[in-house]
């Protein structure tokens, strides 16, 4: 959260972290990903890290967004369709319309999740967008430096010729807001689609896992999630923290309460974020909407801490991550952008923000 | 680090698919500041029946006195999730030195092989043969000639692994010893690009 917010992140550095999420730092044309304890202390102690070579993958989405689309929804697609494990040994590019269209902010999001498709780290090209996002920010360059930056930014592009070990192309008209169903990020549909059947799946393997994911949730194959009770609603995490979603959610649901079925929790990431929420006045918005605002970092996407969710209980969460006990023991998490997550905790029920857009 | 040579042990299946970190260590426990005790929690919420007493789940592999070893064999994408090193920590404080599956995860493969923890990957086809071995059958893992057999039937599998990462398991070396060999190289290299 930080890094970019303080303009410490910026193109074309090489930056580790003991954080599978550092990939978030991607989105400025960062070489950035998660290391584990042991190559911390290689950092520490050589300023170096050994690596192997990731082979590179690059993910076009070209085309306009759907109405109630966010980039949440465009990460939760691709890892739908190449599943938890499809992009491992990878670093991937995002290009194409869709991508560069969208806010730095938005594009944290999609690079953050990258992990979960098995990605050691993805990155997208700078550009204005990078350099007016970085631009002021406290640690970013000034005058002639900045300048010179600039000059070395605006080469950081993929040359036209480059090869690719593989290549996906994906139309953005397709997607849809989405929704998980199951106990990792790959087992998510669109909202208004049907939970697989265990039939539909050719691979013995990917069905057993399905139906165990959907024994741990308590959900049924074939059927919709749309309509279904939910008790808890999280809006928060390294993902979907930023002041661009708690303005998304702020605009749904400024004027409304919540329902009294459901718990929300809303955390700022980072202390700048609680600071311009208060600034903004989107805290008294949450407050009379009867959502929590908890204090900013993690809070319930891990259950390190005591914001977690009981066991049983359905969590509609813009965090990252569904497996089994994730955010409290026994908890079940659907992941879903913060549009669906501030539409549902309106309504108390899995809803459709464009059923609320109308 | 402990040398990873040769290693012969009967082994405990495990045959699901995305064993992801959350269930091998899940993040309540990361607290502690040293790398010991995390086998106490290793697969924690699939082991005991609740979080607050040590009440074990019998269905689960752990908990099942006919099945032990020094070897842990697992479905395939074992270890997805979160970079954290204590999953590895947690495989290896409980007991075991080698993994197998068809599959890792980037950041836990790496994190295995930091630890003196050998990640062997086989192929799905291997890896079926072994799970249908009863639990009185062993492995043999020898790293030097990089092969997995299984003893009973003489079946074996070579598996790769990155010359470097073997040297140090065969040597229980880490990588700053080696880092640390070469600094002014990599000083000389900053300069470079200064």
């Amino acid at each position: 959260m930080i890094g970019p917010e303080l303009g410490i992140t910026q193109p074309g550095m090489t930056i580790v972290c003991g954080d599978s999420h550092t990939s978030t730092h991607g989105a400025f044309g960062s070489i950035a990903f998660g290391i584990g304890t042991s190559e911390v202390e290689m950092v520490f102690a050589s300023q170096c890290v050994l690596q192997s070579r990731p082979k590179v993958m690059r993910i076009n989405i070209n085309g306009e967004l759907n109405k109630g689309v966010v980039s949440k929804d465009i990460i939760l697609y691709i890892i739908s369709k190449i599943s938890a494990s499809g992009a491992t040994g990878y670093f991937v590019e995002y290009a194409g319309s869709a991508i560069t269209s969208l806010s730095m902010e938005s594009r944290m999001t999609i690079c953050n999740m990258s992990i979960e498709m098995g990605a050691r780290g993805g990155m997208i090209a700078p550009d204005e967008t990078t350099f007016n996002y970085i631009k002021g920010r406290k640690f970013a360059p000034q005058g002639e430096e900045w300048e010179r930056k600039l000059n070395e930014w605006r080469k950081l592009k993929t040359d036209e010729d480059a090869v690719f070990d593989k290549e996906i192309n994906i139309d953005a008209a397709h997607i849809e807001p989405m929704i998980t169903y199951g106990t990792n990020p790959g087992l998510g549909i669109a909202i208004n689609g049907l939970i697989p059947t265990a039939e539909s799946i050719t691979d013995e393997g990917d069905r057993k896992n399905i139906l165990k994911a959907l024994e741990y949730m308590g959900l049924q194959q074939g059927n919709s999630l749309l309509g279904m009770p939910v008790q808890n609603i999280f809006i928060g995490s390294c993902t979907n923290s930023r002041i661009e979603d708690l303005r998304l959610v702020a605009d749904v649901v400024k004027g409304k309460k919540k329902s009294e079925n459901v718990k929300v929790m809303i955390v700022p990431g980072s202390q700048q974020v609680a600071a311009q929420i208060k600034e903004e006045g989107l805290d008294k918005i949450f407050e009379e909407a009867g959502f929590e605002v908890r204090q900013a970092g993690c809070s319930a996407c891990l259950g390190m801490n005591e914001d977690k969710i009981p066991a049983g209980e359905y969590c509609i969460s813009t965090s990252n991550r569904n497996f089994e006990g994730r955010q409290g023991a026994g908890a079940r998490t659907l992941l879903a952008s913060p549009l669906t997550a501030a539409a549902s905790a309106i309504t108390g029920v899995v809803t459709d923000i464009r059923t609320l857009l109308n | 680090m402990q040398p990873v040579k040769i290693i012969q042990s009967r082994f405990v299946p495990l045959p699901l698919e995305n064993i992801d970190t959350d269930q091998i260590i899940p993040a309540r426990f990361l607290k502690a500041t040293t790398r010991e005790g995390f086998g106490e929690n290793l697969f924690r919420d699939w082991r005991y029946e609740s979080n607050d007493d040590n009440k074990p789940k019998k269905d689960f592999v752990l908990n099942q006195q006919q099945y032990e070893g020094k070897i842990l064999v697992a479905g395939k994408n074992f270890g997805c999730g979160s970079s954290r090193e204590h999953a590895a920590w947690a495989i290896l404080d409980y007991g075991f030195t080698v993994i197998v599956s068809s599959f890792f995860a980037d950041i836990f493969k790496g994190n295995s092989l930091n630890n003196g923890l050998l990640p062997i990957q086989v192929s799905d086809e291997f890896l079926q043969k072994i799970f249908q071995q009863g639990n009185k059958a062993t492995l043999t893992v020898d790293l030097e000639n990089q092969k997995i057999i299984i003893d009973n039937t003489g079946e074996e599998e070579t598996f790769e692994i990155n010359r470097y990462k073997k040297n140090c398991l065969l040597n229980g070396y880490d990588d700053i010893d080696y880092l640390v060999s070469i600094k002014e190289d990599i000083e000389s290299f900053e300069k470079q690009y200064a």
